[in-house]
């Protein structure tokens, strides 16, 4: 226990999710007689659900500066409309009909922020008319009717990276290289640590502590590389993932590294003390809610290029997906508590769960019901394990 | 069992992972008697009461409680209330949207058939409201009482009870003096009736006013008692138990140097936000030099805070007009950004509601004033941070295993210096310090008081708002006094004496 301290730090609840994450895939794989962990399957998970996780990474932040947001689905569905509106009747070209989608998140994410931020109407009431409104619009400009997007769009939302180089390493050289470098950051910011870790103390830590992450990562990511990788030809680790990945990493360093995030932080564990230490509170509610609704835009244009086309019931509760993502990631109702990487965890607890069930041909219906279940679980134990604490 | 106690807590010891919080306690309280329980913060004050009150059920500590002679099993706070035993917290724990009878019979409603029997509550409201002193209407919603009404409103909650004994986590805390003294009578009121109660305080001049016996816990363990006699105690001698060294002096030696004049206040008046036509502050004008420690005395809700919040940008209330120099300089200043970065820091008195992020830990708090002085090409610097709170645990002298913890693990002392720190990251020329050590125990008082001494030979000019007069008497070297929103007063400390000041703080001319 002490050596498994060593090498995951003090607090290892963090890694209980990862655990069951890990539990459920192998359960699964056992269940489905190994369909679960397959490349074709894989590359369907991350591609499928990457704009639940896109919408999470926004919603992370919504939930700790104690807000909610339940208009997330109807935005996406309203921008991605917009968007296949607008670039058929005037014929525009791919990127214009995206930055139209992100231009829609904004205007509709200031519109929330505003009434949050300046009148101070909490964000469940303020997203829940946006819910409405959104989704209204939705169906009223569509005439319930799907509409095709640009066909380039199709690279967002199920895209795979080219294959070029040669053929002896026997799958995809771009998912190779992607593999190849992630493990280098890692191998890079530990080896930093190790020999930064004396600076301030004066005790510089052993070791093999750093060894063995680097080899428990390189391993993972290793293995993850070859299953993307190493499907039917033509296939890789999918484009939305790449976005998504992209993402992680910008809201990871939002979240963590800039005043931006400490202030979101601040905000939701106590608004009189931010306010009070010169954080300004209507700001960070404003550009968190605005934030919020591009990333909803966002997950639109992956889902809709998926798809192919924007119907008028898309993004049909997918705020609560967002949302159960971030709870079972362990953030907290009151505000104040959640991290990105733990979001993800749950967000793709959520997803395996999804998939898994499919595999299973377990129907729709009673996959509802499992998730119900998860996320109550989840929470619960996260709770019990925080009052043991105390 | 021995005669005349009502209570007996016997070899009381409690254990939370990796700390012993009570060890081998002994507590016999007098059946009618006031006793009294004092002890530095984190003695163990609040965990024996916890334990007596049921809080740590039975069997999460060893030990025994004998309670009239009985001995008693309290599996949680129902058990002890039911044989007689009533805490009341120092946050009060009403509900604030609800009346005073709803609150009263809360949990413990007259009903009948089913229904709740308004009139009959009312009734005994009336009665309990009567029992306290209190002239108001039962139907009062409590958010439209003060904290001295509301704090007797629980005790005649808990009177509603049929409590035998009454426990007062520091009752006078959040009162001014004339509900500390209102509030003192009817403890002496209570005895009358054969009540017992058993109060947790700081304030000497308290426990020598009403109580008949003193108890001092320090680390955990009763360190000794004292009988109070004929409204005397040894003060000196309580002081030495509670932190276990004589302290000579209660406010450290200092020389001040002071220098120049930097801030300047002339006309600053201030509107209640919620009272039109109610001035918060009115035409207020002053100064501080650098250097210089300056007090500020008036009474609660005389508008010393809302003063102080005023300046540091226009915080509260609504400005109605006044000017504002910085060295000589004008400077308009409209947000608490703009304060921070004119060199103002402002600590306040709501050290958990106002000062800190509970949920950070020590090295987040430090920095978060000012974030940019931590930055690295546009992104936080994690060294940087850590550096930084290592320097100012070291020059603080915070008392903690890392600063990586979190600051809700911290002592008050502590978690005072934190809020300190934080405010000198930002490195401020003015520093308003809005009763910092209020709820700290003696020995972290005397701790801050060095440090704000070192902060004013630091050239600091240093702006000290403190309901203790003796306080402001030991650390500034000129006093302010404030009534009403005006400041009525000016005298060098040196000249002032408690009744004086007293005075100019409650003239009504």
């Amino acid at each position: 226990m002490k050596y498994i301290k060593k090498v995951l730090g003090e607090d290892l609840r963090q890694y209980t999710m990862v655990v069951a994450l890990a539990a459920l895939i192998i359960i699964f794989n056992i269940a489905s007689g190994g369909k679960m962990v397959t490349s074709s399957n894989f590359q369907n998970l991350i591609s499928g659900n990457a704009y639940v996780l896109v919408l999470a990474l926004g919603m992370l932040m919504v939930i700790v500066i104690g807000q909610i947001d339940l208009s997330v689905g109807s935005v996406a569905g309203f921008a991605s409309m917009v968007m296949a509106i607008t670039a058929r009747q005037f014929n525009l070209p791919w990127y214009v009909a995206i930055l139209i989608a992100l231009v829609i998140g904004m205007i509709a994410g200031a519109w929330q922020g505003f009434f949050l931020s300046r009148l101070g109407i909490p964000g469940f009431i303020t997203t829940l008319g946006g819910m409405m409104i959104f989704r209204g619009g939705v169906i009223w400009i569509s005439n319930s009717i799907s509409v095709p997007v640009p066909s380039e769009l199709k690279w967002f939302g199920a895209g795979y990276l080219p294959e070029w180089g040669p053929a002896f390493t026997g799958m995809n050289n771009s998912t190779l290289l992607l593999g190849i470098i992630a493990i280098a950051v890692y191998v890079i910011a530990q080896i930093r640590k190790y020999t930064h870790s004396g600076d301030i103390t004066g005790k510089k830590e052993a070791f093999w502590p750093f060894a063995v992450r680097i080899g428990i990562v390189a391993v993972v990511i290793g293995y993850a590389t070859w299953l993307f990788g190493s499907g039917r030809p033509g296939t890789s680790f999918p484009i939305p993932g790449l976005i998504l990945v992209i993402l992680i990493i910008l809201y990871y360093l939002i979240t963590e590294r800039t005043p931006f995030g400490r202030h979101v932080y601040a905000v939701g564990g106590n608004k009189s003390a931010a306010e009070l230490s010169g954080v300004s509170v209507k700001r960070t509610y404003f550009l968190t809610m605005l934030n919020m609704s591009v990333l909803a835009a966002v997950a639109g244009i992956l889902f809709v290029g998926r798809s192919t086309a924007a119907g008028p019931a898309d993004g049909t509760s997918w705020e609560m997906d967002a949302i159960a993502s971030v709870f079972i990631g362990g953030a907290a109702v009151s505000g104040g508590v959640g991290t990105v990487i733990a979001t993800m965890v749950g967000g793709l607890v959520m997803a395996v769960l999804n998939n898994g069930l499919m595999l299973m041909g377990v129907g729709a219906d009673k996959t509802q019901v499992i998730k119900g279940f998860v996320l109550l679980a989840a929470v619960a134990f996260d709770v019990y394990n925080k009052k043991n604490r105390r | 069992m021995s005669e005349g106690y009502i209570l007996q807590m016997k070899n009381i010891t409690k254990t939370f992972p990796g700390v012993k919080a009570l060890s081998d306690v002994t507590l016999e309280v007098a059946e009618a008697s006031i006793h009294a329980i004092c002890g530095e913060n984190g003695a163990g004050k609040s965990t024996l009461m916890k334990v007596l009150s049921g809080v740590y059920p039975y069997g999460s500590y060893d030990g025994e409680i004998f309670f009239q002679g009985k001995k008693m099993i309290f599996k949680n706070i129902k058990d002890s209330e039911r044989a007689g035993i009533v805490i009341i917290h120092q946050e009060l724990t009403m509900i604030p949207e609800l009346s005073v009878t709803e609150n009263i019979f809360m949990g413990n409603e007259i009903v009948e058939k089913g229904l709740i029997n308004w009139g009959e509550e009312r009734k005994r409201t009336r009665e309990l409201l009567e029992k306290v002193g209190l002239h108001i209407n039962p139907n009062t919603i409590i958010k439209n009482l003060g904290v001295g009404q509301q704090q007797l409103v629980e005790i005649a909650k808990a009177l509603s009870k049929n409590v035998k004994v009454l426990i007062l986590d520091e009752p006078t805390s959040s009162l001014n003096e004339s509900d500390s003294e209102n509030l003192l009578h009817l403890m002496l009121g209570l005895k009358k009736q054969g009540i017992t109660c058993i109060m947790i305080s700081h304030k000497l001049n308290e426990i020598a006013a009403v109580s008949d016996y003193v108890t001092v816990i320090r680390d955990g363990q009763t360190v000794d008692g004292y009988a109070v006699e004929a409204g005397r105690v040894d003060e000196n001698k309580i002081i030495k138990a509670m932190v276990g060294r004589e302290i000579g002096n209660r406010y450290p030696e200092h020389t001040p140097k002071i220098g120049e004049v930097i801030l300047e206040v002339s006309g600053w008046t201030v509107e209640d936000a919620k009272v039109p036509g109610k001035m918060l502050c009115k035409d207020s004008a002053f100064y501080v030099r650098a250097g210089e420690i300056v007090g500020f005395a008036g009474l609660m809700g005389a508008g010393r805070t809302e003063l102080m919040r005023s300046l540091f940008g226009k915080n509260m209330g609504i400005f109605k007009g006044g000017k504002m120099k910085i060295g000589g300089r004008e400077v308009r200043i409209n947000s608490v950004q703009e304060a921070i970065k004119n060199k103002i820091a402002y600590v306040p008195e709501d050290r958990k509601g106002l000062g800190l992020n509970l949920l950070d830990t020590i090295r987040k708090t430090i920095v978060s004033a000012n974030l940019d002085k931590i930055k690295t090409k546009g992104l936080l610097d994690f060294d940087k941070e850590r550096a930084a709170s290592e320097k100012y645990k070291d020059f603080m002298r915070i008392k903690c295993r890392d600063v990586g913890v979190g600051v809700n693990t911290l002592s008050g002392g502590n978690q005072q210096k934190v809020v300190l720190s934080k405010w000198m990251f930002t490195e401020p020329d003015i520093l308003i310090l809005d009763e910092p050590t209020r709820g700290i125990d003696v020995g972290a008082k005397y701790e801050i008081y060095k440090l704000i001494h070192e902060l004013a030979d630091k050239g600091k000019a240093i702006i000290l708002v403190s309901s203790e007069l003796p306080e402001l008497l030991g650390m500034a070297d000129r006093i302010y006094t404030i009534f009403e929103g005006k400041i009525t007063g000016e005298i060098a400390a040196k000249e002032a004496n408690q009744e004086m000041l007293m005075k100019k703080m409650t003239i009504t001319a």
